[in-house]
């Protein structure tokens, strides 16, 4: 495991912060949000993360690339604990989520995922109007007023960058958009529930380019306001949109550095490998 | 092209378009045969009953003269005993495809709860007929009451409808609940807000064949000592009552002796086929309304 300690030595390099205790973390430009300390999971026998340890900072974008397998989506799902919903998961370590550990029992998930909102692979609107769509997070929470909801509905289509697209068909169904602009509902709605970090699970592998160029657009400018972590299969995108990068494979974080230098001078062989188009 | 032409492969493409046609005949023979079959069975009736249907049949009461008889006691039997089985179906066939469905954990426990489920779905109605009688009419000395009388029926389709129910839970796409969990909604607000309307259209369908078969069993009405012969209306839950299976089964034995009850036999099976008919487009009506597509 010469290469795990590798990486260790990589991420403590590449940060301003070496510890992550509280008074050493403001010195940085960004605060981490999310650290991850020696983190295992398994799907009942198979171990799908290995030790991971990983900090994430606040209003950044962190991409997270590999290979199909690797871990990725997994462990993007465990930070708002979506992954429990598949039977027979177990996990080791501690994920600490604005300084509380979010595995701990007691962290209401509920609570959780309303903080962190989650844009999946396929665009998935319910089966109801555009409105209903966005409006759906704040009446879960209890928001019943109309005008209030009129308030988030336009300020999070807006936020999603679809709001002129979609004024003046509010109540049509969301099935009947295009697979980019459903992909933006669904942004839209993660907005409504202002949450602090956005998770983004491979959220334009089943678009068209122009699509996914406006993705990455909207991206780009949620930054300013969100933490976003996204798991991507492209490399480009990683490259183009996100501050830092994470390696993974086989479960392992190989390689997390700034994606400038992850790119353009990876420490790892493997990491040179992936993204020289060698396997992957 | 040439290639081609050199390994006969024309030939195959003639063999395989001829296979192709035949099976869509067999396909299609069936399904005609299915059509015929009700279609005899509906145009007989028809006329054997037609006539035999007024205003004076329909709202009259019981009588032993053909002529006189009126059959408003047993549509009002049918329909007090459907007031016990739609709830009592839909509650608690929804509720336990629910908890199958979506509490419970998936397990050896399940299985074997749901294989029972799936076998008593087969159970000769006769036997449940023994369970009302024993349960119902004897322990908690109801009587042969409307109220028992639905109670068995409803026990008799459960587990129809938990089937159909937990298919059509089952076929609501995950993705769907996965976003409502991932804005932070709770197991019962992604049910009821999303899993459920999803999910209604099929469960109706499901409903739909649930309450057929229970408004036209006979079996198990004979078993708790339901008479056919009654002359007074049921009022209530707790009133003795008939049923228009009840009417048609016992017309029909007595044709023997009068030759006219086989003709109030076929007239009762219309109003049957009515009633049915108008119960099921009420479903079908609540079905389309939640129609999605997704």
């Amino acid at each position: 495991m010469s290469t795990l300690t590798e990486n260790k030595i990589n991420i403590n390099v590449n940060d301003t912060v070496q510890t992550n205790e509280s008074q050493e973390q403001i010195e940085s430009k960004s605060s981490v949000i999310y650290n991850t300390q020696n983190l295992d999971l398994w799907y009942t026998k198979t171990h799908a993360l290995k030790n991971i340890n990983l900090e994430i900072r606040e209003n950044e974008v962190t991409a997270i690339i590999g290979p199909s397998g690797c871990g990725k989506s997994t462990y993007i799902k465990t930070l708002n604990r979506m992954v429990e919903l598949v039977p027979g998961v177990s996990t080791t370590g501690a994920i600490s989520y604005k300084g509380k550990n979010i595995l701990d029992k007691s962290i209401k998930v509920e609570d959780l995922r309303t903080q962190v909102g989650m844009v999946f692979q396929k665009p998935n609107p319910f089966p109801k109007s555009i409105y209903e769509n966005v409006a759906y997070g704040p009446k879960v929470h209890g928001i019943k007023k109309k005008a209030i909801l009129d308030e988030i509905v336009e300020k999070s289509l807006r936020g999603a960058a679809i709001w002129d697209e979609v004024k003046d068909r509010l109540n049509q169904n969301a099935y009947g958009l295009s697979g980019g602009q459903q992909q933006r509902i669904c942004i839209a709605r993660c907005l409504a529930i202002e949450p602090d970090v956005l998770l983004m699970d491979e959220p334009t592998s089943a678009l068209d380019p122009i699509s996914t160029l406006k993705i990455e657009e909207l991206i780009k400018e949620l930054k300013k306001n969100y933490t976003i972590i996204i798991v991507t299969h492209n490399m480009q995108q990683a490259a183009r949109i996100s501050d830092r990068t994470v390696f993974m494979l086989n479960g392992e974080v190989v390689e997390f550095s700034e994606t400038n230098q992850l790119f353009s001078n990876p420490k790892d062989q493997r990491t040179e490998d992936y993204i020289t188009g060698r396997f992957g | 092209m040439e290639k081609l032409e050199a390994l006969h492969l024309n030939n195959k493409i003639d063999a395989r378009v001829r296979k192709n046609s035949i099976w869509k005949s067999i396909f299609f023979l069936s399904t005609l045969f299915g059509l015929v079959v009700l279609a005899v069975l509906i145009i007989r009736v028809l006329f054997q009953g037609m006539s035999w249907i007024d205003i004076d049949f329909i709202v009259g009461r019981l009588s032993t003269t053909a002529e006189n008889a009126g059959i408003m006691g047993a549509i009002l039997g049918t329909l007090w005993v459907m007031v016990v089985v739609i709830p009592v179906t839909l509650i608690i066939g929804v509720g336990t495809a629910i908890f199958l469905e979506l509490y419970s954990k998936k397990g050896r426990f399940q299985s074997i709860i749901e294989t029972n489920i799936s076998n008593l779905a087969g159970v000769p109605s006769i036997v449940y007929g023994l369970l009302g009688l024993t349960v119902f009419v004897r322990l908690a000395d109801l009587g042969n009451v409307v109220l028992a009388g639905g109670l068995t029926l409803a026990l008799l389709v459960l587990p129809i409808l938990i089937v159909s129910a937990q298919e059509a839970l089952r076929a609501v796409p995950g993705h769907l609940s996965e976003a409502s969990y991932g804005m932070g909604a709770t197991k019962w607000q992604t049910i009821r807000r999303i899993i459920l309307p999803a999910a209604i259209p099929s469960i109706l369908t499901g409903a739909i064949l649930a309450l057929s078969r229970a408004i036209g069993e006979t079996a198990p009405l004979t078993v708790l000592g339901i008479p056919a012969l009654l002359i007074p209306f049921p009022e209530g839950l707790f009133d003795t009552f008939t049923a228009l299976p009840m009417q048609i089964y016992y017309w029909t034995i007595d044709s023997s002796l009068v030759a006219e009850y086989a003709n109030l036999a076929a007239a009762t099976i219309i109003i049957l086929l009515i009633i049915l008919f108008l119960l099921n487009s009420v479903a079908i009506f609540i079905r389309n309304k939640y129609q999605h597509r997704y």
